[in-house]
């Protein structure tokens, strides 16, 4: 059966920029929804539980002021529901656990966040081969850590917090491998003198990180173990070490979910979705904020959320006042993009052997022969799984430098009985158009 | 375990704490969610409901993300059908 729900202002993306897009517009006085996959509204970073985040001075974390202001605002939460479709412009289909959902709406928001980037070294399908994020957020789904050997690897401020978190619950973390170079992490320091807040912040990583090797152009090369993760070897500046352990924590930095963005027909650049100040697309009505515009991490997705949800309400003179903001949280993103580029030589980490696409088996020596991603799409089912190329599409990006097709619906694996709602939803109009018959 | 919820696994019950998503159940119980089209024991990776390498059957659904999934008590979990 298929739900109406209609909305002046809806919100795609129920983390930090999603909340607080939906609150701004929200408290303008605009009915607001806000819809995520996820089961709680806080994305990946606060998981809908805000009591465990650090706390300011008030007592009260950022998560929790924010989470208390979106239920406050009046908006609408629509969890555990994934948008795959739209059918015209205005509407948008969303499937959640048993039933379709449609979606009308004035303006959207699209706040569809980041997921880590991994990239493909023998050994990397084994269980207990996880994202560095990935391991985290099983820990805060209640995984028990403690006492348990985790290397930490790959590249990006995530693998600090993430081993912060993973220490606070009791891991043992023997190695934290950075494949930046000093010199480039140290200009990236440099470049965060003016912030002081983010200073702040890395030198209490720091003091929860003391006495763990921190090795900068460092990475893994291999994990090995019978039927799950066992060890795994590091290529460190001048040697290579194999260290036993019941988790390698591993995730090149984010990339940014541009899928629906995408379908939609949002112009992209660079990577990323092309916004201007009041971080609107090049669609008339759309608007986009947070880790699709650049991945700057949570300042960034606050002052874009509330810019869009501001702008999206028409409230245009209140967005300006956050422009200075915006610029900064922008510069930060430019200088993270720069700080953990990905060497050439992670290019070579891969065997003919080595799996890249996991939902279809294909491995690297099958991908070698095309010139395109979608040569290889074609011919070898790479990216073809239920996950549509959401984790080799980066990886060969990066390997091949491929770049990605064209999005077509559905965007996220939908049931048979949704895709036949559409089916004879366009039939309807089909016949319509042909003055009803059939 | 204090505030747990028992949920079986391949007929196997396993302890999990309340709250714990069912990807955390098959960590636990040290079982790979899937099998792989060439063979190979998979278990959760981006732990975010991308990567779909969690997927189990649960109480006869198949093909659900384990890590989007909460435990719910007596649920059956099944990674052979």
């Amino acid at each position: 059966m298929v739900l109406t729900q209609r909305f002046d202002i809806l919100v795609i993306g129920g983390g930090p920029a999603g909340m607080a897009a939906a609150v701004r517009a929200a408290e303008c006085g605009a009915r607001v929804g806000v819809v995520d996959d996820n089961p709680k509204l806080g994305g990946q970073i606060w998981r809908g539980e805000p009591d465990q985040q650090g706390s300011n001075q008030d007592g009260k974390s950022e998560a929790a002021q924010w989470a208390d202001r979106f239920r406050r605002s009046g908006a609408a939460m629509l969890c555990g529901i994934r948008v795959f479709h739209q059918p015209q412009e205005g509407i948008l289909l969303a499937e959640g656990t048993d039933d379709l959902v449609e979606l009308r709406y004035g303006k959207l928001v699209l706040a569809t966040g980041a997921r880590e980037r991994f990239l493909p070294f023998p050994g990397w399908t084994l269980p207990n081969v996880m994202g560095a994020g990935g391991l985290q957020a099983m820990v805060k789904s209640g995984l028990p850590i403690r006492g348990k050997r985790v290397v930490v690897a790959g590249t990006g401020p995530l693998l600090l917090a993430v081993a912060a978190y993973l220490r606070k619950h009791g891991a043992d973390i023997p190695m934290i491998c950075e494949q930046a170079s000093w010199s480039s992490l140290a200009a990236f320091a440099v470049s965060l003198a003016g912030q002081p807040r983010k200073l702040m912040q890395a030198l209490q990583l720091k003091r929860e990180l003391a006495g763990i090797p921190f090795i900068p152009s460092s990475w893994p090369v291999a994990a090995y173990g019978l039927r799950t993760l066992e060890k795994v070897t590091l290529a460190l500046p001048s040697r290579t070490e194999t260290i036993p352990c019941d988790y390698l924590a591993c995730g090149f930095h984010l990339v940014p979910n541009l899928e629906l963005p995408l379908l939609l027909g949002c112009q992209v650049d660079n990577g990323y979705v092309t916004v201007d100040e009041f971080q609107r697309t090049n669609l008339p009505q759309i608007f986009c904020a947070g880790e699709p515009t650049g991945i700057g991490g949570l300042e960034l997705a606050l002052v874009g959320g509330q810019i869009a949800g501001l702008a999206a309400a028409n409230q245009t003179s209140t967005a300006q006042g956050l422009f200075r903001q915006q610029k900064k949280a922008r510069r930060f993103a430019q200088a993270l993009d720069r700080t953990f580029q990905l060497r050439p030589e992670l290019q070579a980490l891969p065997q003919p052997e080595t799996i890249v696409c996991r939902c279809e088996d294909v491995p690297y020596s099958h991908l070698r022969p095309h010139g395109s991603w979608r040569a290889a799409k074609l011919q070898s089912r790479c990216g073809m799984g239920p996950c549509q190329g959401r984790i080799c599409g980066p990886a060969t990006q990066f390997l091949m430098n491929w770049n990605p097709d064209s999005v077509r619906p559905p965007v996220f694996p939908a049931r048979v009985e949704s895709l036949a709602t559409i089916a004879e939803s366009s039939e309807q109009v089909c016949s319509q158009a042909m003055g009803g018959e059939r | 375990m204090l505030n747990s919820v028992t949920v079986t696994v391949n007929g196997a019950p396993v302890a999990v704490p309340q709250g714990a998503s069912v990807a955390v159940a098959m960590v636990i119980a040290g079982a790979p969610c899937r099998t792989s089209v060439s063979g190979e024991p998979r278990g959760p990776l981006c732990g975010m409901g991308i990567c779909f390498e969690c997927r189990v059957t649960i109480n006869g659904i198949p093909h659900c993300r384990s890590c989007q999934t909460e435990c719910a008590p007596e649920m059956k979990i099944r990674t052979d059908e």
